[in-house]
């Protein structure tokens, strides 16, 4: 894999350790991510794919008996700093999560309420942005007419790209997705794999996923973890036709997970 | 008998068990009601409602105690309502894991089990003397607010914890910070149940009685009460002062007194149980 610039890495995680009380769940990662790319955390449950993902954005801040040794570096910035405003950083990384989780209010609401929540008041620039994050989610089509009905009166698949344009409306440059197809129908999940192909122009994304095929087909590098250590990372090209681990190749012959 | 037939026989007979139980208190209860509404409906009128305590049973009335039941029950759920949310708040959504709120949680507890006469003599001693209310609606509606903060506490958790995780998890991966995320989510999603919560304690405090009696509330009052540092009696009061008299003729004061008492607790119940229904039907995840 290429070696990257400090300009050219979006994220890094630098002698990562990750623990949940007296349990170690990331051992020593190391990884650096291209901004516009689509990157695939791998691996089966439990291995620390998920926590490693919510490192970015600081949601594990909630878990208790969480605890970090190492650097998470965002934008050539260290993110665990005292410094850091977590709301500031959570503005600039969307995250969405596995089952889709929309707010019990309107259609339109789900989307401006990162704008709300910033004191944004202007009514023209929330519409205008409700309706182009809705567009960029590929869901304007077909909730242009209810935009007023309740999120929870759409389907599965349709709460997910409402949880993205959400995530979009407030204009992030990375977006990290929990497995956000895991729990939709081959057709949803389609459209969502179509959907993160077309972000990728804008945004640089991280996606943990169970669904290997899927990984293959949306990523451009694949990491794969196996109880808390990166085994592996690399172009999702090589990660599936010639890894260079053979845990990485059992696994993506699926001779276990 | 095969032991299938028997267990069956068991299982019906525990079914028909627990419907009597469950009739027995219905039953009590409708007998109490119908004794209650043949004795006093006559008294039941305008009159009634609007006439001033008086030693002629026929011209008596529950004015004052009734001006008195809805001044105590605003001020109490004025001083009670936003304690109650705000420490609830605190508990499910602020307070981490610590023997601090740990210690806070099993006083919490015990505060709900404490007799309301216990809560009587605690108003008596700091809102009647040391704060120098004197026996008025505010040392009585502060009384009663103590006595219900704990099951409005108590009731606002529940209705927090009904709110699913994820929705904070949105939230707060949206930029939201933790007072974002309650006013903007968690409460409205909430706010069924916290209600819910609270129209019941209020309809607790209604029927109180023995915390006001400690604190020296009037029985007997002929005028209508116009600040919270007035005198003031209140329905249950009123009932108990007429249940007491020689005067036959009075009982049926006392049940026409009762009737109202009991009107404003099953219209209250009542609001709370469609408020319920309602956001039940409304928030659905």
């Amino acid at each position: 894999m290429e070696k990257l610039s400090i300009k050219e890495k979006k994220l890094e995680a630098i002698n990562l350790n990750v623990f949940y009380g007296q349990k170690q769940v990331l051992k020593d990662v190391n990884i650096a991510i291209k901004a516009n790319t689509v990157t695939a955390f791998i691996g089966p449950s439990g291995c620390g794919k998920s926590t490693f993902l919510r490192t970015f954005n600081r949601m594990n801040d909630y878990v208790e008996g969480f605890r970090k040794e190492g650097d998470i570096i965002v934008d050539g910035k260290d993110i665990y700093q005292k410094m850091i405003r977590v709301e500031e950083l959570r503005k600039k990384i969307g995250m969405v999560f596995q089952k889709p989780n929309p707010f019990p209010k309107s259609i339109f609401e789900n989307v401006a309420y990162g704008l709300k929540i910033q004191g944004i008041k202007n009514k023209k620039l929330i519409e205008e942005t409700v309706e182009k994050s809705l567009k960029q989610s590929a869901l304007w089509d077909e909730v242009k007419d209810d935009l007023k009905k309740s999120a929870l009166s759409l389907s599965g698949g349709q709460q997910q790209r409402l949880c993205i344009a959400r995530a979009l409306a407030l204009e992030p440059s990375i977006l990290l997705m929990d497995e956000p197809a895991s729990a939709l129908d081959p057709i949803s999940t389609s459209k969502i794999e179509d959907l993160i192909w077309e972000l990728k122009q804008k945004y640089t994304i991280v996606i943990v996923t169970h669904n290997m095929q899927q990984a293959g087909r949306i990523s451009d590098n694949t990491a794969f973890f196996y109880m808390g250590d990166l085994v592996e990372y690399d172009e999702t090209k090589k990660i599936f036709t010639n890894p260079e681990k053979e845990r990485t190749q059992n696994y993506i012959t699926g001779r276990f997970g | 008998m095969t032991s299938a037939e028997k267990n069956r026989i068991k299982d019906k007979l525990f079914g028909y068990f627990g419907l009597a139980c469950t009739l027995f208190g219905i039953i009590m209860l409708l007998v109490f009601l119908s004794d209650i509404v043949m004795k006093g409906w006559e008294k039941v009128d305008f009159d009634f409602l609007t006439n001033y305590s008086s030693s002629r049973p026929k011209k008596a009335g529950i004015y004052p105690a009734l001006a008195g039941t809805l001044w105590i029950l605003g001020l109490t759920a004025l001083i009670a309502i936003p304690i109650g949310i705000a420490a609830g708040i605190y508990f499910e959504e602020y307070a981490k894991k610590s023997k601090m709120a740990n210690f806070l949680e099993i006083n919490l507890a015990n505060l709900a089990g404490v007799p309301s006469i216990i809560y009587g003599l605690l108003g008596l001693q700091i809102f009647v003397r040391s704060l120098n209310f004197g026996a008025s609606i505010l040392a009585g509606a502060c009384t009663l607010a103590l006595l219900i903060l704990p099951i409005i506490i108590v009731s606002t958790r529940e209705a927090l914890k009904a709110v699913p995780d994820s929705i904070r998890q949105a939230s707060y991966g949206m930029g939201a910070n933790t007072w974002q995320t309650i006013w903007h989510q968690v409460l409205p999603a909430s706010a069924g149940g916290i209600i819910t919560g609270i129209i019941l304690a209020i309809s607790r405090a209604i029927g109180e009685t023995a915390p006001l009696i400690v604190i020296g509330a009037a029985t007997y009052i002929t005028y209508i009460p116009e600040g919270p540092m007035d005198k003031f009696t209140v329905l249950p009061m009123q009932v108990y002062d007429w249940i007491g008299m020689p005067d036959p003729e009075f009982a049926k004061n006392a049940a026409g007194g009762i009737i109202i008492l009991l009107l404003i607790t099953f219209l209250l119940n009542g609001i709370a149980v469609y408020l319920r229904n309602r956001w039940q039907k409304k928030v659905k995840w």
